[in-house]
């Protein structure tokens, strides 16, 4: 998608301004708070002037990038500098970003076209962008049903065509979950693969920003052009530079997939189960071989992920104060008798943050509190590390394992929001990747009816530490073969 | 284990300087508790000699000279256009005593 839109800019048979122009137009059309609720701040007049210089340079016979004038969304966890970065929150309400986060410098300086700030659950704390306090983001196919979560809008926007791609970010599945309902590909690269700086904080061990997308070949043309080490994140690693999309092979003759044994999936929707087994039996008939894998510990990561990111929730979250920056309690009175800083630290939070963030505040300050701290946050540290090892262990047999994304598909919107753990359980095949750190992409791999609509089902592959090579070739096989078989 | 008491939920609110209503409490008291009630399978997990993990890659220490580099004008003036109340070109709290 991306290659072909690039050859049309750079032979001049659509310019820059056009193609921005007509995804604007899908923008104005389709979204706003009646329509999908994608976008939650449209930055029009920088797009067009980023388009126009990447057209006086075509005009000039210059070569240009490959996502050079081609338009995508940014998740509005993620900072640009000069344009309103609210994470969805309330208490963001009137942000204007100082800097861009190392990821927008990057695709500015390749002359990306940002159309601007995508929808998400409130600071990504969600599994169904219905926790943003701006309104929900509805899934393209269906108003009624939510496009997952958090990065509910930039996946819609992908999929309803209002944008090419999308930056995302994914804490325990908020790129694959979303892409997983929506029908698109979403690409969580190996924790330090891409610099966080800019990216509002969630949980800082477990964060990761990374590509939604239409094909996989269009995923790991942005990761080339997002990755690599940055001073200003201690957590990036160094990449080699090799551009990712050229590793893409098609062919998986020999690779060994991992696939997870049946009772595994004994709370799955087995129609997604069945399309699981016809994913991995169609990597096998391109070459690949299969190979059953034992994660022993997979089956505690849920609990281990709500013990570990809320604590790193409570201390991120603890910046938003109501004094350098955001929304405060201001009641105008200085000093006024019993108004003291606590008081407005309190109101100040108690007012502009939403209940989901308050609720996982609270959790994380209990599971780092005094006495407890050993039996919540040591604990899940060591387990955490057992599920590293498992997925050590598996990656000594197999080069990739492929498992489910999402244990459903698309839900209908207010349906588990009366109880927090069972949108939790939402989560329950995407964050132990997050836990173990590992490269891992959703991508759809057919489809179940519901209400009449077609819905999209999202396949998982897992990939080796900062093998997001291997990973993307036997992604982009899998796509193309699915697209032959439908 | 037990339901979490009012008086724990108040005392982490005023340590999460979340300001809290009667029904909060009683809500977070209820939302909590079945959280932590779910944490309770990690007690059957034997962690007997397991080191907590620290860095998940496996990175260790990253150096960098402390070295302070001042900001453009620019740059300061988009930062303090963000400060909800100054003074003279400063940030404004309130009393801390």
């Amino acid at each position: 998608m991306i290659k072909e839109l690039h050859n049309k800019i750079q032979n001049g048979e659509v310019t820059a301004v056009q193609l921005a122009e007509q995804y604007l137009g899908m923008i104005e059309q389709k979204d706003g708070p009646e329509g999908l609720n994608a976008f939650l701040t449209v930055t029009r007049e920088e797009a067009l002037a980023a388009a126009a210089a990447v057209d006086a340079k075509v005009t000039n016979g210059e070569e240009i990038d490959l996502l050079a004038g081609i338009p995508y969304g940014v998740k509005d966890a993620i900072c640009t500098k000069g344009v309103r970065t609210t994470s969805a929150s309330k208490i963001l309400d009137n942000y204007i970003a100082p800097y861009d986060a190392t990821v927008i410098e990057k695709l500015n300086a390749v002359g990306a076209v940002s159309l601007g700030k995508t929808n998400m659950d409130e600071f990504a704390m969600g599994a169904s962008t219905e926790n943003s306090a701006y309104g929900r983001t509805k899934h393209p196919l269906d108003p009624a049903r939510v496009p997952g979560g958090s990065s509910g809008g930039s996946a819609a926007a992908v999929a309803a065509g209002e944008v090419v791609w999308a930056l995302g970010s994914d804490t325990g599945g908020s790129i694959r979950q979303p892409a997983a309902f929506c029908g698109c590909v979403g690409l969580k690269p190996t924790y330090g693969r891409v610099s966080r700086h800019g990216l509002i904080a969630m949980a800082s061990s477990l964060d990761q920003i990374g590509p939604l997308t239409q094909t996989v070949e269009d995923a790991a043309i942005v990761l080339s052009r997002i990755s690599g080490q940055d001073p200003l994140d201690a957590t990036s690693a160094h990449s080699s530079g090799k551009p990712y999309e050229h590793y893409l092979t098609g062919d998986v003759t020999g690779k060994k997939i991992g696939v997870l044994p049946q009772e595994m999936y004994k709370n799955l929707d087995p129609r997604i189960a069945e399309h699981i087994t016809r994913a991995a039996e169609v990597l096998q008939e391109q070459g690949a071989v299969l190979q059953e894998i034992e994660l022993p510990h997979l089956r505690y990561a849920l609990s281990v992920y709500y013990i570990i990111m809320p604590s790193e929730v409570s201390s991120n979250m603890a910046r938003f104060d109501g004094i350098r920056y955001g929304m405060t309690a201001d009641d105008g009175a200085d000093n006024a008798p019993g108004e003291g800083i606590h008081e407005r630290y309190q109101d100040t939070r108690r007012i502009f943050l939403g209940e989901e963030v308050k609720r996982r505040v609270m959790l994380g300050t209990y599971g780092l509190s005094a006495g407890y701290y050993d039996q919540y946050y040591n604990k899940a540290q060591k387990v955490r590390r057992l599920i590293h090892q498992d997925f050590a262990a598996a990656f000594k047999k197999v080069d990739t394992i492929l498992m489910p994304t999402t244990p459903e598909v698309a839900f209908k919107a207010g349906a588990k929001t009366d109880d927090p753990l069972t949108m939790y359980l939402s989560d329950i095949f995407t964050v132990a990747i997050n836990l173990a750190g590992v490269p891992a992409l959703s991508l759809p791999v057919g489809t179940v009816q519901e209400d009449g609509v077609a819905l999209p089902v999202g396949g998982q592959l897992i990939g080796k530490w900062f093998d997001e090579e291997g990973l993307l070739n036997i992604a982009d096989v899998l796509e193309r073969s699915c697209a032959e078989t439908h | 284990m037990a339901e979490l008491t009012q008086e724990e939920v108040r005392h982490i609110a005023f340590l999460a300087r979340i300001g809290v209503s009667d029904e909060d409490v009683a809500r977070y008291q209820k939302d909590l508790s079945s959280v932590l009630a779910y944490f309770e399978e990690l007690n059957t997990v034997d962690t007997d000699g397991v080191e907590p993990i620290g860095h998940i890659t496996g990175m260790t220490n990253v150096l960098r000279e402390d070295v302070a580099h001042d900001a453009d004008e620019d740059t300061k003036k988009r930062i303090m256009d963000n400060v909800p109340q100054t003074r003279d070109g400063y940030i404004q709290v309130k009393s801390i005593f």
